[in-house]
């Protein structure tokens, strides 16, 4: 490191317009009706779901669409915990969590026998024998799914505001988590790991081997990130179906094109994308199947374009990176 | 002789592996019924401009001109068809397919000419009996034959050969290029890439020598001293003094 | 005697499957290349011959040369225009574009078709069925759709191996980057790879139109079981994927004995399993 001559420096306007935006979303149960701070739920947990797939896909290379395996085992076990265990709903999230960690290792060892395009369509296969098995749960209500009891529910809190407000919580926790979590992970040791995996794939047996592992390694902590934000997702629907849970469209179609259409490999990428998807959304609602075309043709169209999606074009047109990541380690 | 009339004309060509530059400004000429060797050591960037030449590597806005005609920026299969055959660094034979085939797909583009598989096999006789093999199945001098027969398929008019005999025994290097003559009887003008000197001095009428992506030398070989191509291959002022003796015979 | 039967059904379902499969392997052969939208694809094909011979009540036997026709020209046409600006050492475009079609192409299907279930009725063929010695009976349809099968398959391997294209195909799959060295159009050949594979999902939407009910989402599940019976029986293996097939078929039909719900499942698990205890699948050639 050099020793630059001393200024004061002005705090970024990059760090004041997120700093903004954190306290603008922490108020919101208090400025946002109940539509909007429903809408603002799903967006976060969409935004948490983006980030994870990103972490994946973006940084280690692992196309996956098969998340769906995640959000819904995450969403089942949280119900039969929150159900059959006794155990108080805000412990069996994570517990739901971290028991599909556990199950992500053996699940993780058999898709890592698959490459690339192959591994993408392997984890498919194993979400939708995740959708078969729990259609075979009648406790859990086979294929028509099963709803969360009032009870269960009203363990969380007993007025609908305060359970609101609650499940907003965990809401802005996932969301904001999320993106702490990668831009962290960004700047210490881990995104030097990253930028070895972009940077040489067929390298040394032994880089090969560690490089391997970290992959691993991320995917085991994205499918457990994936599942308690699932089981967030089905604890604000308080009805769970294995269709519901394990759709491809959902879960995989939706958190894919944002991140693409947003700007793969950058935190920013997820973020633009899910307020674009959100906001074409309530343009679209009733568009139908054609919403959905919409959503593939621009997929389509900025893989053809720029392939790091609208952020890179915001990028070079001036806008201010938001969250840098290599702070410590300069390429 | 007008820049117009060279069979091949390379100017001021350089070439880019992303950030990193390879050649530097490469002028080059050839005339019909020349064997040019280009020498030099390995990571001059030898191969990479035959990567440019036969558009393997995006050769945009180059002024490459081949028989009259600017190549530079068409696709490779175009330049190919134009007459331009490459016996490529490593062989890469296809190892799915047989001799015979390996040999036949060379013909893809449909150029008439003397070279037929008969031809091949006349030149070539070890690949006869083992026309049904696996193309890699063979020993190093037969796979390199191969090679070799598969870019003459084509009938070019311009054959570039890129370290043929990297890897083989000096007996098979011997057998190979004595095809060498042979092949330029039927017209072809050739261009090889050696890092055996002695053996490029041998066949060539015109020799360049590269380092670090820039011609350090060019000229007819009995025209350059042994000193001078140690100069231009190395980069380093040779022990000894400058004999001016003909290159050939020391190497 | 039920079992046997049973593992005649799974055997000829194979059929099917194989042809399924065929195509995708081409595709990745030649181009290491994975078509997300594969099954849809194959359902694409299912309405046009719906279209063809229910709706504009053309014969048959001209509706599924006009289906083989349109699918082979949309898949030459579509590799030279968008696939192969997608192509290259990154492999998120193409799976992108292709999940990008898929969906396009189920929403679209729902558009024009609407989410009801359809099928194309092959009249008295249907219910045919031809009896064997010890109480066996084997649906003449089914039965047809195998041999059909088995003809695309050795018609591929004729085209693989006795014609100058085969030759072309097989050395890009070797050696993509060499082949512009040999005279081939890279872009041409990739498109005609495209084709003919479109050409076998055409005959594989075919026979799906003519045995099950099909609707615009059901193409997913036949990429699967594409991808499953491709891996079963190992990349780059044509004769593989018809192992592979079998062997799915025969999972599915077996499980579907078990219990109705355990069809798709059984199937899922023996290609997990077969994942387990031999990644590189029963014939490999490739690798992946
Ligand atoms: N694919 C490549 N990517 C990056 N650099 C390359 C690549 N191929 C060659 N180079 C570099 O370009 C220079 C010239 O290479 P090349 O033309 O292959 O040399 P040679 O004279 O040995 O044939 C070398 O420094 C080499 O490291
Ligand atoms: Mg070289």
């Amino acid at each position: 490191m050099t020793t630059a001559p001393l200024t004061r420096r002005k705090a970024p306007v990059s760090l004041i317009a997120i700093f903004v935006t954190i306290v603008f979303l922490a108020a919101a149960p208090f400025w946002a009706s109940r539509g909007t701070l429903n809408m603002l739920m799903e967006a976060l947990a969409f935004l948490a779901l983006a980030q994870m797939w990103n972490l994946l896909a973006g940084y280690t290379g692992l196309i996956s669409v098969g998340q769906q395996a995640w959000v819904g085992l995450g969403g089942y076990l949280f119900f039969a915990l929150a159900m059959f265990s006794g155990l108080p709903l805000l412990i069996a999230l994570p517990v739901a969590a971290l028991l599909s960690g556990l199950i992500a290792f053996p699940i993780g060892w058999i898709a890592f026998r698959l490459q690339g395009a192959y591994f993408a369509i392997g984890t498919w296969v194993i979400a939708e024998v995740f959708r078969l098995i729990a259609a075979q749960f009648s406790a859990l209500g086979g294929g028509s799914g099963i709803s969360l009891p009032i009870d269960v529910v009203k363990s969380l809190a007993t007025s609908r505001g305060a359970r609101d407000m609650v499940m907003y919580y965990i809401a802005f926790g996932l969301g904001i988590g999320s993106v702490v979590i990668v831009w962290l992970m960004l700047r210490s040791k881990w995104g030097l790991a990253f930028t070895a995996i972009r940077d040489s794939e067929p390298a040394s047996e032994s880089i090969g081997i560690r490089i391997r592992r970290v992959k691993f390694m991320v995917y085991v902590a994205t499918a457990a990130s994936t599942a308690l934000t699932g089981g967030f997702i089905f604890l604000q629907k308080l009805r769970i179906t294995p269709d519901a849970a394990f759709s491809v469209n959902e879960w995989s179609a939706f958190i894919i094109f944002i991140v693409v259409i947003g700007g793969i490999g950058s935190i920013e990428g997820p973020i633009l994308g899910v307020i674009l998807f959100f906001t074409l959304r309530s343009f679209a609602a009733d568009w139908g199947s054609w919403y959905l075309i919409t959503l593939g043709a621009l997929a389509i169209g900025v893989m053809l374009v720029d392939r790091q999606g609208m952020w890179s074009i915001l990028k070079s047109r001036g806008v201010p990176v938001l969250f840098k990541t290599t702070r410590w380690f300069e390429p | 002789m007008t820049p117009h009339n060279a069979f091949l004309e390379i100017r001021n060509l350089t070439a880019f592996y992303g950030d990193f530059q390879a050649l530097f400004g490469i002028d080059l000429t050839m005339d019909e019924g020349d064997t040019m060797a280009v020498i030099g050591a390995n990571g001059a960037g030898k191969s990479t401009i035959l990567r440019t030449l036969t558009g393997l590597l995006p050769s945009k806005g180059q002024d490459i001109r081949f028989a009259g005609a600017a190549i530079a920026g068409q696709p490779a299969h175009l330049i190919h068809k134009a007459g331009i055959a490459m016996v490529p660094e490593g062989r890469r034979l296809f190892p799915s397919l047989t001799v015979e085939e390996n040999l036949s797909i060379g013909a893809s583009g449909k150029r008439k000419g003397p070279w037929s598989l008969a031809a091949i096999y006349e030149l070539f006789p070890d690949l006869h009996d083992r026309r049904h093999h696996g193309g890699t199945a063979l020993s190093g001098g037969q796979q390199q034959m191969v090679a070799i027969g598969r870019a003459l398929m084509s009938n070019p008019r311009l054959l570039l050969c890129d370290e043929i005999s990297l890897g083989l025994s000096p007996k098979v290097i011997k057998d190979i290029y004595t095809a060498v003559p042979l092949i330029r009887a039927r017209g072809t003008s050739m261009l090889v890439i050696e890092q055996d000197i002695a053996q490029a001095m041998a066949v060539a009428t015109r020799v360049i020598c590269l380092q670090e992506g820039r011609v350090s030398l060019s000229g007819r070989p009995e025209d350059l001293s042994r000193a001078e191509i140690t100069r231009a291959y190395f980069g380093l002022e040779a022990d000894e003094p400058d004999t001016n003796e003909p290159a050939q015979e020391m190497l | 005697m039920e079992w046997v039967n049973v593992l005649i059904q799974g055997v000829l379902l194979g059929g099917l499957y194989a042809l399924f499969a065929a195509g995708l392997s081409l595709m990745f052969g030649v181009m290491r290349f994975v078509n997300i939208a594969h099954g849809d694809f194959i359902v694409l094909a299912a309405y046009l011959m719906l279209s063809f011979v229910t709706f504009m009540g053309w014969h048959p036997a001209l509706g599924i040369m006009a289906v083989v026709l349109v699918m082979g020209t949309i898949g030459y046409l579509g590799q030279r225009i968008l696939l192969n600006r997608v192509l290259g050492k990154d492999i998120l475009p193409p799976i992108l574009v292709t999940f990008g079609l898929s969906i396009i192409l189920q929403n679209g299907m729902m558009e024009v078709f609407s989410a009801d279930s359809r099928r194309v009725s092959s009249g008295a063929l249907d219910v045919a069925s031809i009896s064997l010695p010890g109480d066996l009976a084997i649906g003449a349809m089914p039965l047809l759709m195998f041999v059909v099968a088995l003809g695309v398959l050795a018609g591929l391997h004729v085209l693989f191996f006795h014609t100058a294209l085969g030759r072309l195909l097989r050395a890009t799959s070797d050696d993509a980057e060499m082949v512009p060295l040999m005279g081939g159009n890279k872009a041409h050949i990739f498109a005609l790879a495209t084709m003919i594979a479109s050409g076998v999902v055409a005959v594989a939407g075919i026979m799906l139109a003519m045995k099950t009910n099909f609707d615009p989402s059901a193409g997913p599940s036949r990429l699967l079981f594409a991808f499953e019976a491709v891996i079963i029986g190992g990349l780059g293996s044509l004769w593989g994927t018809l192992a592979g097939g079998v062997v799915l078929g025969v999972a599915q039909v077996v499980g579907a004995q078990i219990d109705a719900g355990f069809q798709i499942l059984a199937g899922h698990l023996v290609f997990l399993l077969i994942l387990v205890v031999r990644p590189q699948g029963l014939f490999a050639r490739m690798k992946g």
